[in-house]
């Protein structure tokens, strides 16, 4: 299956990678109505210091502890894509807990916020990727991990 | 220090109704120059740090910002211009010599521009490339006068060391040390996709490249940095660099703090010492002089690689070219006055040196003259910018051309010529790390092949419109160009007729 992988080596922390996930999950078609003066809830997330920088984003793991361990039912994995029904979280937090890469964070009504890859919203490919000055986040076949 | 005069040169105009405050801005900018207000929940900018490179411009997500040239300008002068004043203000607060980069950006003719190329029509058809077969393939090296036969009839093909370019053009020096790991690795990668050549420059050639070797000139200079003989033995040429088209006349100068880790040691030199080339290679007085370097080279690659002698089109271009070419070097490199650099006196860079255009025309003719242009391969470089210059170049007479400014704009650089203060927000003109990665040689290697294969296919309909199908036969045929507005001295030294006769 395709995922969003992150090269560190090329990754410059420049955070644009957030903010054109915000922009497409925010189902508006212009950018500065969708992230102008509001706070931010992107899918991705820069983390590093300042010597190394890399973009941390659902892995769609093929057996995922956090669909295991959602109380509400509200994860699951389709054609291998894990995605969240906004309508079932109860904002318990407990697949934060389980993520063994922290990609997963709460958005604006505490509702669980991850990546499904763009694969339904505005963008249809994943934005990080398609938005990466420096080819860092590439959306390809690697093969199988746990 | 008071006052120092020094009016910020660009404005920072930033859309607020765009303006998310993502502050990619900030984070990209090695200068500093935008920041984040907390109290005022805003981006701020130091506009008088920017230098104009267009790398916030470009990152911008909402397309929020501009970079204009401010409008706060001194009473116009048509004497004292505006730069004039601002360089003896700066002279007057440092004392110092005034550093540029990249090519000279005065505004002197650029013969390029008045050159019109011939196109086919009615009795000589043009030909069609997308149909017929044209071959852009050349040979750099000495050529022999005539043809020759063994004793028992065969002909004998012994040629001397040639260099095999897909295209006339090669990527021109750029040391590694003036410019990133990642620059050489995107050029060097490219060179061996497209079949041609990159330039070490003067700072050695890194372990990881030996690889690319077979599509590598190894530059020797005045200072010698970086060469050994593995370093000999790994390119597919030697070039002696005697002059560069920015600064003829005058060595270069890496400061210490751009000497560290992998570049200290490529160029066999301690970490944090300048790298100071000297003016001129202290053992090259005289024609014979060169001879002896040129023979010291090929003796110790076997006469396996041709040698290259580079130098910078200055006065007397045409008897200094003369001598090289008996001088048993098997190409001649000659830079004209609007050649880059990394770091030049400003003086030096406007005002020395004379336009490649003019210096190639006249060489080649003194060559012919002379009976010796078989000797030597040609190639130019010192602002070749587009595949038209190319063409006009090789029916100037040239074999081929040598890019550099146009290879790094492919690469990113946005000619806002601060590379001397090592702070390349492209990742090009800097050995800081965090600048460094931000050339992904993915991406650089690619666009360079991009362009020059953009090049070559307009190359190839240029010459498809003389009606020429191998640039072989376009070199010197300075019949197919014309010139536009030119005096008749101007057309006498470049050979060609004006436009209309």
């Amino acid at each position: 299956m395709k995922r969003v992988y992150v090269n560190e080596e090329w990754c410059l922390g420049c955070r644009l990678c957030e903010y054109n996930c915000a922009f497409a999950n925010s189902g508006l078609s212009d950018m500065v109505l969708a992230l102008k003066d509001k706070p931010v809830f992107p899918r991705i997330h820069v983390e590093g210091d300042e010597k190394i920088t890399y973009a941390v984003s659902c892995r769609h793991c093929e057996d995922p502890v956090c669909v295991k361990s959602c109380i509400a039912g509200a994860l699951s994995k389709e054609n291998g894509v894990i995605k969240a029904d906004p309508d079932r979280c109860v904002g318990c937090l407990t697949c934060v807990l389980v993520c063994p890469y922290g990609a997963l964070a709460p958005g604006e009504n505490g509702v669980m916020l991850k990546c499904e890859l763009c694969l339904e919203n505005s963008c249809g490919e994943p934005a990080c990727v398609k938005g990466c000055p420096n080819r860092a986040i590439v959306y390809e076949e690697r093969g199988e991990t746990a | 220090m008071g006052v120092e005069f020094l009016y910020p040169e660009y404005e920072v105009i930033r859309s607020t109704d765009r303006c998310i405050a993502c502050r990619v801005c900030e984070r990209q900018c090695a200068n500093e120059v935008h920041s984040y207000s907390a109290e005022r929940g805003a981006m701020i900018s130091d506009e008088s740090k920017c230098v104009n490179c267009q790398r916030c411009v470009s990152l911008c997500p909402t397309r929020a910002l501009k970079i204009v040239r401010s409008d706060c300008v001194l009473k116009a002068n048509a004497n004292w211009s505006n730069d004039t004043i601002r360089e003896i203000y700066k002279q007057a607060n440092s004392g110092g010599v005034l550093l540029s980069s990249m090519g000279n950006p005065k505004s002197m003719p650029v013969y390029w521009d008045r050159i019109l190329i011939n196109a086919s029509q009615v009795t000589n058809p043009p030909i069609d490339p997308l149909r017929e077969p044209m071959e852009t393939r050349v040979f750099l090296g000495k050529k022999p006068d005539r043809m020759t036969r063994s004793p028992d009839g065969r002909l004998v093909c012994d040629l001397p060391p040639q260099l095999e370019l897909s295209m006339p053009v090669m990527f021109s020096a750029m040391s590694y040390g003036s410019i990133s790991y990642n620059a050489h690795a995107s050029l060097a990668r490219a060179a061996t996709e497209l079949g041609t050549y990159y330039n070490t420059g003067e700072g050695g050639l890194h372990e990881d490249f030996y690889k690319y070797g077979a599509h590598t000139v190894v530059q020797v200079a005045s200072g010698r940095f970086g060469v050994h003989e593995d370093y000999l033995e790994a390119g597919a040429a030697i070039e002696i660099k005697m002059g560069q088209g920015a600064k003829p006349g005058i060595g270069g100068h890496l400061p210490g703090t751009k000497i560290v880790g992998d570049v200290s040691r490529t160029r066999m030199i301690p970490e944090g010492s300048d790298a100071i080339s000297p003016a001129p290679h202290h053992d090259i007085y005289s024609i014979e002089d060169l001879r002896q370097l040129v023979y010291s080279l090929k003796e110790a690659t076997e006469y396996k690689k041709p040698i290259i002698v580079k130098v910078a089109a200055v006065h007397n271009i045409a008897a200094i070219a003369s001598g090289i070419a008996r001088s048993g070097a098997d190409i001649i490199a000659i830079d004209g006055f609007r050649g880059g650099t990394g770091a030049a006196p400003t003086r030096i860079r406007d005002n020395v040196g004379i336009p490649i255009e003019l210096a190639l025309a006249s060489v080649d003719r003194r060559l012919r003259d002379e009976g010796i242009r078989n000797n030597v391969s040609l190639v130019v470089g010192g602002s070749v910018r587009s595949s038209a210059d190319v063409v006009k170049a090789v029916a100037l007479g040239a074999d081929a051309c040598y890019v550099a400014t146009a290879a790094v704009l492919a690469l990113g650089c946005h000619l806002c010529r601060t590379c001397q203060t090592g702070k390349c927000n492209w990742g090009i003109a800097t050995q800081r790390p965090d600048l460094v990665k931000r050339l992904n040689p993915d991406i650089g290697s690619e666009r360079l092949v991009n362009l020059m294969t953009a090049w070559r296919r307009e190359i190839m309909e240029l010459m498809g419109g003389m009606g020429i199908n191998s640039i072989e036969a376009l070199r010197g045929n300075r019949l197919m160009l014309r010139g536009v507005g030119l005096n008749e001295k101007e057309l006498e030294i470049l050979g060609i007729s004006h436009a209309g006769e």
